[in-house]
């Protein structure tokens, strides 16, 4: 579903991605892992052309992102992104965040956009924060949110981008749970994080990267019991 | 006024316009004599300013976009529009564009130069939308380049983005720097005076000028301004907490 090619990514002339090539296929859970700096993040951006890559391609489906004649707003309504951050939109309230971009982007109707956000609110436990501004909710709540206003757009995968990363610890579990019953789903995920519960647990394939490069890419249970690479043992002795 | 009543026991306006030339010099029945000039002065600024923030938004809007856009063809020009109206003095433009720039343009159509009034618009608005270019460039810049990315992830392009988005936040976070900027154009609206706009400093001057009298008409066109800049920032604290409740 998606092709990594040999994808490189500089900023001026610190060069991040260093050439990643690897294979994401349809309903495959991935979790990307490794020490902050390693590029899992600008990696995940370039799968929706967030960062714009130095070389290389990444292929979703038959579509060339790199293409200079792909209409990359398109493509982006097929796959959806969470932030660490959350970015939610302060100024709307909760059922205004999740219409947004389907009223605006797929020309929904009003009313058929607020019926299928509040089907996802239902789905990701807050149906009763509708008409709640982003500012009265905890991050947890936020987060799923999040997930909401990217699963109104119906994609046909979804990139995390450290989704627990900036919550409390007590608000940790709820995302993930969300999280895992969209994979349960059989939704097509990439997933940065630093959560090795999760990836243990709801990994197809875990991914480690370091210094640019991927260095493991495995079975969970390979990577975190029987890692082939010292830079893997030596990260993971670290963080279990 | 107290004096007035201890040393005479009937009061009349007479009276006090007798004390006021005895004892300041000053004689209000000049503004009641050029009335028609202060009324007209009072509308006169009130047009003045309310164009120049009408089209002073336009343009600041076009530029501040140009400004943020990322592509240097369209930074550049911005920027030059920007330091050229914001580093010569307001009073050289109203001049330059009545004498000059408008003059010139219309010959080249073959109109009419155009009439102080319509200089005076071009200029007070040009000017003005160099200010509020840079409020727009400021109100864009404080909003999160996360806000940006989360739009544009969800399919939206960079025009949906800034209008549904960005813009809504940035103009919250504008409100008090236009606030300013529109009361600094209202009073330096006055400027136009200098290419005869029947404004209200021009209807002081003029007051002032034909009567010798050289207290009042000033204190009259000052209370206009004072009331004129009370209304507009009770309209800016308006919307103000308008949009700060709607969050």
């Amino acid at each position: 579903m998606i092709q990594v090619n040999n994808l490189h990514k500089k900023f001026g002339k610190n060069e991040v991605l260093k050439g990643i090539t690897t294979e994401i296929k349809e309903k495959e859970v991935v979790c990307v892992i490794g020490p902050s700096g390693s590029g899992k993040s600008t990696f995940l951006r370039c799968l929706n052309l967030l960062e714009p890559v130095t070389s290389g391609n990444v292929k979703i489906g038959d579509v060339d992102l790199t293409d200079a004649d792909v209409d990359i707003n398109q493509v982006r309504t097929e796959v959806g992104m969470v932030f660490q951050q959350f970015e939610l939109f302060p100024h709307k309230k909760v059922i205004d965040n999740i219409t947004l971009a389907p009223i605006q982007v797929k020309k929904m109707k009003k009313t058929e956009a607020e019926e299928l956000a509040l089907q996802l609110l239902v789905k990701v436990g807050l149906e009763d924060k509708a008409n709640a501004y982003p500012e009265s909710l905890s991050g947890g709540q936020k987060q799923r949110v999040a997930i909401a206003r990217a699963l109104a757009m119906q994609p046909k995968m979804m990139l995390f981008d450290e989704p627990t990363s900036a919550l409390d610890p007590e608000m940790v579990g709820e995302v993930l749970a969300v999280m895992k019953q969209l994979a349960q789903e059989g939704m097509t995920m990439v997933v940065v994080t630093h959560e090795m519960g999760f990836a243990r647990e709801m990994g197809d394939r875990v991914i480690f990267m370091d210094e640019g490069l991927i260095v493991e890419d495995d079975i969970p249970e390979e990577v975190f019991t029987n890692a082939k690479q010292e830079r893997t043992k030596e990260f993971l002795s670290k963080v279990l | 006024m107290r004096l007035v009543t201890r040393d005479v026991k009937k009061v009349n306006l007479g009276d006090i316009n007798n004390w006021f030339i005895e004892n300041f010099n000053m004689d209000w029945s000049v503004v009641v004599d050029y009335k028609g000039y202060f009324i007209e002065g009072f509308f006169l600024t009130i047009q003045l300013t309310t164009v120049g923030i009408i089209f002073g938004l336009i343009i600041g809007l076009i530029l501040g976009l140009m400004r943020v856009s990322g592509n240097r063809w369209l930074i550049r020009p911005a920027q030059i529009y920007v330091d050229i109206f914001r580093g010569t003095p307001l009073l050289l433009q109203i001049l330059a564009i009545h004498k000059a720039v408008l003059p010139t343009l219309a010959d080249l159509v073959g109109l009419d130069a155009p009439s102080s009034v319509t200089s005076a618009f071009v200029a007070l608005s040009l000017n003005a939308g160099a200010y509020i270019a840079e409020i727009f460039r400021g109100g864009i810049q404080s909003i999160d380049k996360g806000q940006m990315e989360a739009a544009r992830s969800l399919g939206m392009s960079y025009a949906q983005a800034m209008r549904f988005v960005i813009l809504p936040q940035a103009f919250k976070r504008m409100l008090p720097p236009l606030g300013n900027e529109f009361i600094a154009l209202m009073k330096d609206s006055s400027l136009v005076m200098v290419i005869a706009v029947h404004e209200i400093t021009y209807a002081a001057s003029t007051a002032s000028k034909n009567t010798f009298e050289v207290w009042t008409p000033y204190i009259v066109a000052g209370v206009m301004y004072l009331f004129l800049t009370y209304i507009l920032s009770r309209i800016v604290a308006y919307l103000e907490r308008r949009y700060s409740t709607s969050q």
